[in-house]
């Protein structure tokens, strides 16, 4: 995800506001240091690592992280307190955590900034070093707190699993986390060394792990407020229509039902209960103007994408000269790769709920960009974005669809608080055929490559055009993401590929449609991957080498790379041989959010049926802050790319979205997963994300398998995906 | 009026006896634990106990539901119960956890009939739970830990 646009910029005054509005949070116990009265006061804002931003001493002696970053299942809270655990020399027990309230200015993504944002996998990696500052913040205070009750030196006090001692002293955090409060925050601090880490590097176990076995883990669909309706809006069945009537006769009929409006979306039918919602809205009358939506066929819209590869399209990356290199070039590939609209379909169903007050709104939601969602919910609703207060719950699942630039749920939820004039909290529940009808999609992406090898194996050339529609244009991050017309995110994975390809020409042809797009875990390395790493494999094959050694000789300049390839190839006994009729083995990296993940599947294929029965993985992900998560987050992105690899499309039938829920839109099951191993190369550099980069190896690893087992190169999502439906 | 029996207690609901008992229980007995994934029996997400044994609650009538001993993940207890939920943790099987509860809930039927469930057994029992993180493995790798642990 790119860099946000300046309209989301807090003034300083918002900036002070919203910071004393935070003291809220400091109320709940005893706690490091002071509330942020110091900011309010005018002196100076509180520090990138203040501890009364990020952490709470409570008198029972656990520790609370205040996360400023959403948890939707990627371990996110768990890392973020392991760092500050990590310096604070806190006991791996008595850390927990708290989602933090909407708050830019405090709570900003580093890398994105200023908005509070969770998304792109840069949560560990922007906040590893601001994480480690405020536990060694606190540290120091306590320290200080220490020394000063016990009036010995600082020096001689030591701070081990939350225990602060010196000669026959000994007090917990909690203990001095009131006089500790009175410290001044530490102007710098120095961080441990990477050899003395305690907890980084180590499997701790995951905060929420208990809550999410026993039921108690609260999610957004969880959310009870009193006198609350549930609205649940009916949809067109093609994008870009609008109502043109209603008749809400039978709908108002239906016990708990009971109010029907409008909304720029549809039409919300509300009631006091979710399944009246439901049933109501079976049986609402809607006509739909359909003058401006898509109507096409996915077959249709696939033929004017080839139509398109005619046209020059915008240059993404122009090196040496390609078609030179192609003419004299001693083997030549020619692909066309295909890939369907994807959902992203969460388990949890988007939902969110709204009250309205005479001071403004709020939102109890699980949501990634808390910042874009204020806003969106401001404009709609005539109130300035700090008046929207956001509670986060947990999210279930999320893939990038609980984070959109437009925020179309929070937005749809703002109109129906409205509608109703506010006068009762709305909870907004999508039902799952409204998830998956709901757009927002992976786009549908047509790639051609031209792509030579020389016979001693080097590339010769590289034609590479992709027809996609843009993802940022249109949003409020196109400004800082789309230069004249180029969406980086279309190309992300061949425009910045580590292969050396030194004569290298890559096109993107941009289509507009109603339907809308999205981010879908990975963004453009979804798509790009397959097509780069089965081109790739070809181009092995067509030079005759080894496709571990043909790759290691293209990315010789980078051993980061070279090291997972050599990883992932050893522990899956690459180059011995793999017995079975309809066995293969094939290999796939990529490098994508500052991740190299490489991946060996081996698969069986019988007739048109591919069991995957082994995915070996080797990542370098930096400093792995917990391995235990990475190796989770690697093999769920597995478990997740396989639908999309065996089956998932979404297909329109004259602009009909021809899937509605899991029978015919299904994800993996039980008996698909195959075995799965994670090595992960030890590495002190700076650590890079986890959630997203697991997903684009997966399909090309299956997809050269295959192509190892048969002898057939499939060359479009899902494998076997040779004509669309529709 | 209908009475249903839910986690040892009864419970007197004005709902009309054709709703599933997913909305019921989630919005008028306020028992949240029991997650809505499809609402049509695809998915597992609302897997409850019903007289013992896994029941995908979005897809049974209240009305059918009485006379019925119904458990839900917040009250499911016992020593499989407790095997199946510290093996769980032990493994760190959940992500988002949003299909857990399900999960369980399956594992817990599973477990209680087969004490020794081998792989293929689990991808039977276990079929109709989705898990769109993708922790199966750790699933799996939970289950045998459970059964393990009950000996
Ligand atoms: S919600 Fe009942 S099976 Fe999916
Ligand atoms: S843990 Fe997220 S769906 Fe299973």
């Amino acid at each position: 995800m790119p860099m946000i646009t300046p309209a989301f910029k807090p003034s300083r005054r918002d900036f002070l506001r919203e910071a004393a509005a935070t003291i809220g949070v400091f109320t709940l116990g005893t706690f490091i240091p002071f509330g942020p009265a110091r900011a309010e006061g005018g002196g100076p804002a509180p520090g990138p690592f203040d501890p009364n931003i990020f952490l709470q001493i409570s008198p029972d002696n656990t520790v609370t992280l205040i996360s400023k970053h959403f948890e939707m299942g990627q371990g996110v809270t768990t890392g973020l307190a392991t760092l500050v655990a990590e310096e604070l020399d806190a006991d791996w027990s008595q850390m927990r955590f708290v989602f933090a309230p909407a708050n830019a200015a405090l709570y900003n993504n580093l890398l994105f900034g200023p908005v509070q944002a969770t998304g792109g996998s840069t949560s560990t990696a922007e906040a590893f070093t601001q994480m480690r500052q405020v536990g060694a913040a606190a540290r120091a205070m306590l320290v200080s707190a220490a020394a000063a009750k016990w009036g010995v030196p600082a020096s001689e006090i030591a701070i081990s699993q939350g225990v602060v001692s010196q000669g026959a002293n000994r007090a917990t955090l909690a203990e001095l986390a009131e006089a500790a409060m009175r410290m001044p925050v530490p102007q710098k601090v120095s961080l441990k060394e990477p050899k003395a880490w305690k907890l980084i590097g180590t499997h701790v176990p995951r905060l929420d792990s208990v809550a999410k076995t026993t039921g108690a883990a609260v999610f957004a669909l969880d959310v009870r407020r009193p006198g609350m309706l549930t609205a649940v809006v009916r949809h067109p069945d093609v994008f870009g229509a609008t109502v043109a009537s209603f008749d809400a006769t039978d709908a108002r009929k239906v016990d708990g039902v009971v109010d029907v409006q409008q909304l720029p979306t549809g039409v919300a039918v509300y009631a006091t209960n979710t399944w009246a919602a439901i049933e109501g809205r079976k049986v609402l009358r809607v006509s739909w103007d359909t003058s401006k939506a898509e109507t096409r066929s996915t077959a249709q819209i696939f033929d004017e994408y080839r139509d398109l590869l005619a046209q020059p399209g915008l240059q993404a990356v122009k090196r040496g000269d390609a078609s030179a290199a192609l003419a004299r070039a001693a083997k030549i590939v020619e692909a066309e790769f295909t890939f369907p609209y994807l959902a992203h379909a969460p388990m949890e169903p988007l939902n969110c709920t709204m009250e309205l007050s005479a001071n403004g709104a709020e939102i109890w939601s699980g949501c990634q960009l808390q910042t874009i969602d204020q806003f969106v919910a401001a404009q709609i609703l005539g109130l300035k974005p700090e008046q929207v207060k956001i509670n986060t719950f947990f999210g279930g699942g999320s893939f990038g669809r609980r984070g959109n630039p437009v925020a179309d749920w929070v937005a749809e939820l703002a109109f129906a608080a409205k509608a109703i004039g506010g006068r009762a909290p709305v909870h907004l529940v999508w039902t799952r055929e409204d998830d998956i009808k709901g757009g927002f999609y992976r786009p549908m992406v047509l790639h051609r490559v031209r792509a030579g090898v020389t016979a001693d194996g080097a590339i010769s050339g590289w034609q590479h055009q992709l027809v996609s529609k843009s993802i940022f244009t249109g949003t409020p991050f196109e400004s800082s993401s789309v230069k004249e017309g180029l969406d980086a995110s279309s190309v992300e994975g061949v425009s910045d590929t580590d292969y050396a390809i030194p004569d290298f020409d890559v096109r993107q042809h941009n289509v507009t449609t109603p339907l809308p797009v999205l981010w879908w875990r990975s963004v453009g390395n979804s798509h790009t991957a397959f097509a780069m790493e089965t081109a790739i494999d070809e181009l092995a094959a067509l030079a005759g080498k080894d496709p571990v050694a043909f790759r290691t000789a293209l990315l010789a300049h980078d051993p980061r790379d070279v090291a997972v390839i050599r990883l992932a190839a050893e522990k899956s006994g690459w180059g011995s041989p793999i017995a079975g009729a309809g066995r293969g083995r094939g290999i796939a990296f990529h490098h994508s959010f500052g991740t190299r993940i490489a991946m060996v599947a081996d698969v069986t294929v019988h007739g048109t049926t591919i069991q995957v029965e082994r995915m070996v993985a080797a990542a370098d992900v930096g400093v792995p802050v917990n391995p235990d998560v990475i190796a989770a987050q690697i093999e769920g992105a597995i478990g997740f790319a396989l639908s999309m690899v065996l089956r998932n499309q979404i297909t329109l039938r004259g602009g009909v979205v021809q899937q509605g829920n899991f029978d015919d839109y299904e994800p993996t099951r039980m008996r698909e997963m195959p075995k799965v191993e994670v090595h992960i190369v030890p590495s002190t550099e700076p650590p890079s994300g986890i959630g997203e980069p697991g997903v684009p190896p997966v399909a090309p690893a299956i997809g050269n398998a295959v192509a190892a087992a048969t002898g057939t190169r499939l060359h479009g999502l899902p494998l076997g995906f040779a004509t669309l439906s529709g | 009026m209908v009475s249903l029996n839910v986690n040892g207690r009864i419970v007197d609901l004005d709902v009309n006896p054709r709703m599933p008992l997913l909305w019921a229980l989630r919005d008028f007995v306020g028992l949240t634990g029991t997650k809505f994934g499809c609402g049509r029996a695809l998915c597992g997400a609302c897997t409850v106990h019903i007289d013992g044994q896994a029941a995908r609650a979005c897809s049974i009538m209240v009305g059918d539901a009485v006379g019925k001993t119904i458990t839900t993940i917040e009250a499911v207890s016992g020593p499989v119960a407790d095997a199946v939920r510290a093996a769980w943790q032990k493994l760190d099987v959940v992500q988002c956890g949003y299909c857990q509860s399900g999960q369980i809930m399956s594992a817990i039927t599973l477990l209680t009939g087969n004490r020794k469930p081998n792989d293929e057994d689990i991808d039977l029992g276990m079929e109709g739970n989705i898990c769109r993180c993708g922790t199966y493995q750790r699933i799996r790798a939970a289950i045998h830990e459970a059964a393990s642990t009950l000996g």
